[in-house]
């Protein structure tokens, strides 16, 4: 791990959020917690574009206005609590499906889950199948909005892990989790919103 | 063949239909009586009163006359698209989207029509403002269609087209789904009506052709065109309607940006 600052955020302001200035370093992971209505998802939003605002975000020092919105996510990729599907099966919502399949056990899923209907996954299940799907794009910064809020302790240990392998490889990560153990395990530092101001403080 | 003209005692004669249809209502409490007749005399003030104007814009064959009933059709037509909408935009598009769509694509094809009837002079009044009509009363039902299934799809579907986004797709890649559905939901009544036409049903012009004395044959001409004519002015009006509401639900950045849609009303 280095100290490296990859993802640098000055006065980012939207709607419903004070302005936020904060930086993030290689292998590193952030925690976000705040009671609910704080602004937490829509900073995350706001860090990945998704939403009109202003301020200055750059990744390794180039700004994200010099990439296309789209390139931009390709990167800094938001993984929203509820995640979505626009096709029929599990296997159709990814590019190679054939390396994917060889990860399913580090989710805890059966092989087999590529031909199952989206309809039949469970909330959890989902979950876990949009962290590999989000992977796949070889992103540096993982946006993450509770993904374990619909986990057991067996599942959310496993999601942790695939994180941690991530933050050991380079990546960087901002964890929004209620759960404050979760918090200690993942990050060493802690931004606490609330009224859509910030505080930030060490674990 | 002659054509045989009808009297008001045959028009009133037929209207017990319509009184029938009322008693049965009003026996069965369905509750639709008062609704029937108003609207059969509705249809009744309404199209004496656009005869009325068809005579007198036929007697007249002015271009600026023509050009000023065909701009009331429009503007009507487009309010009627917007009415049709449970989702709008906020601000002028909702008015402005559909009528610009439907303008553009009647007009186009409206032009392409009477190039091959080539009437003289080609304004003149008794082909250019039924085909009009014809045409905008269908290139209307698609682009409302279109714009009602976008509108709902990209509402409902929010989270699986923000997922493409999330995944770094661009917003063409990720509102596709979305746009095939609003698409096909709108090509499907004149895909519909060209498919069954002769076997299932008789289309109401050619019918009323027919009535009127004139040769199956040419009616069957006459229908053709009117059905290509109509395919066309749907599939340019539905794709703009379509394309110009994404448009106008994205932006730059590729954000999906539903915040200009109004609340449902």
């Amino acid at each position: 791990m280095t100290d490296k600052v990859v993802l640098e955020i000055k006065d980012l302001r939207r709607l419903g959020l004070s302005p936020l200035s904060f930086s993030l370093s290689s292998g590193e992971c952030l925690a976000v917690q705040g009671p609910s209505g704080a602004g937490k998802s829509l900073l995350l939003r706001a860090i990945a574009d998704l939403d009109p605002n202003d301020g200055s975000v750059a990744l390794n020092g180039i700004s994200r206005n010099q990439r296309t919105g789209a390139q931009w996510r390709q990167q800094v990729a938001y993984l929203p609590a509820e995640s979505g599907w626009w096709s029929e099966l599990v296997q159709d919502h990814f590019e190679d499906w054939v390396s994917v399949r060889k990860k399913l056990p580090t989710i805890l899923m059966p092989d087999d889950a590529g031909g199952w209907a989206i309809q039949r996954l469970s909330t959890g299940e989902k979950q876990r199948l949009a962290l590999l799907r989000a992977l796949e794009e070889k992103p540096k910064i993982l946006l993450l909005d509770e993904p374990t809020a619909a986990l057991d302790p067996e599942t959310t240990a496993a999601v942790e892990s695939i994180v941690s392998t991530f933050l050991e490889n380079g990546g960087s990560a901002i964890w929004v989790s209620h759960d404050r153990a979760q918090a200690g395990r993942m990050a060493k530092r802690l931004l606490s919103l609330e009224n859509g101001n910030m505080t930030e403080s060490t674990i | 063949m002659s054509y045989i003209a009808l009297t008001y005692w045959d028009l009133a004669f037929v209207s017990l239909l319509v009184l029938i249809n009322a008693g049965i209502s009003l026996y069965l409490q369905l509750g639709v009586a008062k609704k029937l007749l108003i609207a059969a005399v509705r249809t009744a003030i309404q199209l004496t009163l656009m005869g009325f104007v068809l005579k007198a814009l036929f007697a007249l064959t002015s271009p600026l006359w023509t050009a000023l009933a065909a701009i009331f059709m429009i503007l009507f037509a487009g309010r009627e698209i917007m009415a049709r909408q449970e989702r709008r935009f906020k601000g002028w598009w909702s008015y402005g989207l559909g009528t610009i769509s439907m303008t553009m694509a009647s007009f186009i094809v409206t032009i392409v029509a009477l190039t091959a009837i080539a009437p003289d002079p080609w304004y003149a009044p008794r082909f250019a403002l039924p085909m009009l009509g014809i045409i905008i009363g269908n290139t209307m039902t698609g682009i409302s269609l279109g714009l009602h299934n976008l509108l709902e799809g990209v509402t409902r579907e929010r989270a699986a087209v923000e997922a493409q986004l999330c995944l770094g797709r661009t917003i063409w890649v990720a509102t596709r789904p979305v746009i095939r559905k609003a698409l096909h939901s709108a090509f499907m009544p004149i895909i519909n009506s060209m498919s069954a036409a002769g076997l299932v049903l008789i289309p109401g012009m050619m019918t009323g052709q027919i009535l009127a004395g004139a040769d199956p044959i040419e009616a069957v001409k006459y229908q053709i065109l009117v059905m290509f004519v109509i395919a066309g002015g749907t599939a340019l009006g539905a794709v703009s309607a379509v394309f110009g509401g994404i448009s106008r639900l994205t932006d730059a950045r590729h954000r999906l940006r539903l915040d200009r849609l109004a609340e449902k009303s």
